[in-house]
């Protein structure tokens, strides 16, 4: 079995090729497509490789969808459409910007709940120990005033 | 005992990570479940493989059946290609999409090692292989008699991942008639 | 015969790392001077094991011993020696060996350098260290032996080293890295040694800053090489991927930068004792959690070692005891009440507390997009991905919240400050700051907000800093006075701060401002890209050590003048049969200019090349130098260095006392 899966893995890799970026010649009617397809081919994930976009990858199945990419630019697809094509075929594993459905939600407002709690937490803090300082010279209670007097009369004693 | 609780969160969200992280050990982040699940096929308009005559996915419909994903460039297939036969000689129709190959070379490759295909599809741009979100030969997918797809597995089809897989899954659709 | 000599070694180490783990710590417990005392002896004795056995397997690499099965599947007989001897952690067996002998090395210096630690401090400390070395030595001799043989079968000759590792950047990178990751378990062990003494007081945090800033500025090296050599080597022009790897090695640093300032805070005023321990102990787990993702499987990436599950139970076990156990011990013995000193709201401490805010903040959300994932496969969900988009949108945002604290800071006093006096001491530089943001991206057109933004924020830390110099200067009798009073400290602080500037104008600019294109070009072709002239000359062939070249040859001109030659190569090589591009590039303190080459197109001789236009992007890496400087700069303060007799007697009367 382990032999098996070496020799699968082996197969895939003659497949997949190197982890090298190849270097392809698309023209485009406009700049704002070539925009577009160099956005999209980088948020768009290689689905066989190990965590490359379809713009660094030269496994087959990138190149052709570089090239399939290439054409629904060109024919005018917006870049939702394209999104959204490219998802009903290979699943939500194929976006590297993470859509904002359901689960992805929690991705997404995390950074902002984490800042929140953050500063809820130092306005705590800070206003808890400026509470002590602006309470003035009074750290001590009165019966550890009264021990500290009677250590220095001794001190003083002493000496 | 308020202010001591505080300093036992760290403890439990990391035991929660730990937990995630065990989970983790045993999933493969590498494995893709197909997006067609409970899906039908893509409509296609293909010829079949060293024939003029087109086929459509109405051609894969009537019975339970797998659809393999192969290629002449794929040394894997090559590998899996044997217990096909096997499966094909125990009465499982198995239907072939011939992915981005050379139709001559593609029949040449059959007529050495044997035809378990009912029979195949030749994709040669590999649109079909694109519409089905096919990433790399060889890949296997288990339609019903409606032609909808309940599976897909990547990689080589043995013995092992039959039996695991795709066997109990079959049956299952075969009993009914191949409608759940 | 020397493969067995270095295995041995290995297993005596092993021993030595569970004495060390196990003595000294009793002798702290109950008081027992003689076991303490052999702490320091152990951590050199490990450290001379951990050498051999290393020194054993460098030498079956360099020697072509191809009956180990490491060598023979990462070395081959035509590989120049220097990437013999790399491609030792070229793999996950031998890295991890480096792993161990940069912990004991680690282990070794504090104990030969703590001389003003008192022996009941240092014992625990290095037992701490000694039972991670433990943890690690443990991983290597069980799952991951480097010195397996392949006997009777040895083969001629090796599958060779992947080529993308074939580069000096493979030579520095990982150990760079590993001294930071590692170097993060000196201030854990403080931390510990702090909970198990139950003495939570200012010194523990002055003892392990300079320790703490050493291996932050390792640390910072090693991302910063890591970033450049995937720039150069890589031919797309990218230098941070978000890739998990890539962040495993970024939280600890993010944490690390976190914890390097609130330690000043514990160190200077006493205070957030409590929480500067569990953030020694977050930075070390994430350490440990790096080691996890990348060796585990659970994670997909180009770096990722070859994978085992059985190898990443270990390590979760290992990960589990180890920040389980620490934690434990957090919740049971840190302080629950915090300490009673006190500082208004605009203050150097609060500011100190914003930024460990936004670097906390910044830490939980890599590690929870990193992890997202995985999360989301594990609740059954489906499988997503987390990529860069997501990650460059929320991080930096956060930076951006952190420069205007950042030019507040350095200016700050500590305990109680007030706004009107910063307002006079920066409003200048704040004035400044806006015109730079202002002026200076005109030089460079078109107009981009972005770049504006950074330039602003930068030039506000850099006058800030700037400011505050000049007013120290100032208050001296003379300059050269007044420059002789700057602390090495301080200067230190001066350096990384300008550095972290350099590097966010650096990273803004080349993002916003690159130009890149891909082209199809024949020898004899012009085109222009960025107001440069790229003239492809010719493509000839070229032969290396261990590989042969399509090599193209171009002239880069800029109004008529010759700017550059550059000589972009196509490799096949000869052992593996890959092919790989080597992009050439010519390197400049204002823009990088970059041609690779791709696939040939057709039959006639034309070939697909790339261009890229990277205005300061070196000011990235150069930055990130300037940080790792101040950090070695500030670690050198003489108040570390401090005679060990006078603590030496007051914790000698605490040992007889108790």
């Amino acid at each position: 079995m382990r032999f098996m899966r070496q020799l699968f893995l082996a197969g895939l890799v003659l497949v997949a090729g190197r982890t090298m970026a190849l270097i392809e010649t698309y023209e485009f009617s406009t700049p704002e497509l070539e925009a577009r397809y160099q956005q999209l081919s980088e948020e768009l994930r290689c689905p066989k490789c190990q965590n490359q976009n379809i713009a660094d990858s030269n496994a087959p199945i990138a190149q052709d969808l570089r090239k399939l990419l290439h054409q629904q630019l060109e024919q005018g697809a917006s870049d939702t459409e394209i999104l959204d094509y490219m998802v009903a075929r290979y699943g939500e594993f194929v976006r590297y910007r993470p859509s904002f459905g359901g689960a992805n939600l929690v991705l997404w407002l995390a950074p902002v709940l984490l800042l929140c709690a953050a500063m809820v937490v130092l306005i705590i803090t800070l206003r808890s120990r400026s509470k002590s300082a602006a309470a003035g010279t009074a750290f001590l209670s009165a019966e550890e005033q009264a021990r500290l007097q009677s250590l220095l009369e001794k001190a003083e004693h002493d000496s | 005992m308020g202010p001591r609780l505080k300093l036992f969160l760290p403890l439990i969200l990391f035991a929660l990570l730990a937990i995630t992280l065990f989970r983790g050990l045993g999933l493969d982040p590498n494995e893709l479940p197909s997006a067609l699940i409970d899906r039908p096929l893509p409509a296609f308009t293909l010829p079949a493989l060293g024939q003029t005559q087109m086929l459509s996915a109405a051609d894969l419909t009537g019975q339970p059946a797998l659809l393999n994903v192969w290629a002449t460039w794929c040394v894997s297939c090559r590998v899996e290609h044997p217990y096909l036969k096997q499966l094909a000689q125990q009465g499982i129709p198995i239907f072939g999409l011939n992915y981005k190959d050379d139709d001559s070379a593609a029949q040449r490759w059959l007529e050495e090692l044997g035809d378990p295909y009912r029979f195949n599809i030749a994709d040669r741009e590999g649109t079909l292989g694109l519409d089905m979100g096919v990433y790399g030969a060889p890949e296997t997918y288990l339609l019903d008699a409606r032609g909808v797809v309940r599976y897909r597995h990547v990689g080589v089809v043995d013995e092992k991942v039959w039996q695991m897989f795709l066997e109990p899954l079959y049956l299952e659709l075969s009993k009914g008639n191949g409608v759940p | 015969m020397i493969p067995e000599i270095g295995h041995f070694a290995l297993i005596i180490a092993l021993c030595l790392a569970l004495i060390l783990a196990l003595v000294p710590a009793w002798g702290a417990w109950r008081g027992n001077s003689v076991a303490m005392a052999l702490a320091p002896g152990l951590a050199v004795g490990l450290l001379v094991f951990v050498g051999i056995s290393f020194s054993c397997l460098s030498s079956a690499f360099l020697q072509d011993d191809f009956s180990v099965k490491l060598v023979a599947s990462h070395s081959n007989s035509l590989l120049p020696s220097v990437y013999k001897f790399a491609a030792v952690w070229g793999n996950h067996e031998g890295s991890l060996l480096l792993w161990a002998l940069i912990l004991s090395l680690w282990t070794a210096a504090v104990a030969l350098f703590s001389s003003q630690l008192p022996l009941l401090v240092l014992s625990r400390v290095l037992s701490v260290m000694g039972a991670v070395a433990l943890g690690f030595l443990s991983f290597s001799l069980i799952t991951s032996n480097p010195f397996t043989r392949l006997l009777p079968a040895a083969p001629a000759d090796g599958s060779d080293l992947n080529p993308l590792l074939q580069d000096p950047g493979l030579i520095i990178h990982p150990p760079l890295l590993y001294m930071g990751y590692v170097g993060f378990s000196v201030a854990f062990a403080f931390a510990i040694a702090a909970l198990l003494g139950g003495r939570l007081d200012a010194s523990w945090a002055r003892w392990s800053r300079p320790w703490t800033n050493i291996a932050w500025a390792f640390l910072t090296l090693g991302i910063m090489l890591g970033s450049w050599w995937a720039y150069y080597e890589l031919g797309w022009g990218g230098w941070w991927f978000w890739d998990p790897v890539e962040n495993a090695s970024f939280m600890p640093w993010l944490a690390g930068t976190a914890l390097i300032h609130s330690l000043a805070a514990t160190e200077k005023r006493g205070l957030f004792k409590s929480w500067t321990v569990l953030l020694a102990i977050f930075t070390f787990s994430l350490s440990l959690l790096g080691t996890f993702l990348v060796r585990s499987g659970v994670l997909t990436s180009v770096h990722a070692f070859a994978t085992d599950p059985a190898r990443g139970m270990f390590i979760l076990v290992f990960l589990a005891v180890v920040v389980g156990g620490s934690l434990t011990l957090y919740a049971f013995r840190a302080p629950a009440v915090s300490s009673r000193v006190s500082f208004g709201w605009v203050s150097r401490e609060s500011l100190l507390l914003c930024n460990n805010v936004v670097f906390l903040v910044a830490t939980l959300t890599v590690l929870f997009g990193t992890l997202f994932p995985l999360i989301v496969d594990a609740l059954g969900l489906g499988k997503v991905s987390v990529g860069p988009p997501y990650f460059n949108a929320v991080f930096v945002p956060l930076m951006a919240l952190l420069v205007p604290l950042m030019g507040l800071g350095p200016v700050s006093r500590w305990k109680r400050d007030a706004v009107e006096r910063w307002r006079g001491e920066l409003a200048i530089p704040a004035v400044v700051a806006v015109l730079c943001g202002i002026t200076l991206p005109l030089l460079h057109a078109p107009y981009n907000i972005w770049v504006a933004l950074a330039v602003l924020l930068s030039s506000w830390l850099v006058l800030g800093l700037a400011r505050d110099l000049w007013q120290r200067l100032r208050s001296a009798s003379s300059p050269g006075q007044g420059l002789a009073r700057l602390t090495p400290g301080y200067c230190g602080m001066l350096i990384a701060h300008l550095g972290f500037a350099a590097c966010v104008v650096g990273i803004v600019a080349t993002s916003q401002y690159s130009v890149e294109h891909d082209l199809k070009m024949s020898p004899g072709d012009s085109r222009a890209l960025a107001g440069y002239e790229f003239h492809f000359v010719e493509v000839v062939q070229v032969r290396g050590p261990n590989f042969v070249a399509d090599e193209a040859r171009f002239e880069v001109t800029r109004d008529g003048v010759l700017v550059a030659s550059l000589s972009p190569q196509k490799r096949r090589y000869s052992a593996s049969g890959s092919v790989m591009t080597e992009a050439a590039i010519d390197p400049d303190l204002f823009r990088d200019l970059y041609v690779a080459m791709g696939e040939p197109v057709g039959s006639s001789g034309a070939w697909a090349i790339r261009l890229h236009f990277k205005p300061l992007v070196r000011w990235m890496w150069l930055g990130a130098i300037l940080m790792a400087l101040g950090a070695f700069t500030a670690a050198l303060d003489k108040r570390y260095r401090r005679h060990r007799e006078a603590v030496h007697s007051s914790s000698e009367a605490v040992l007889r006392g108790t």
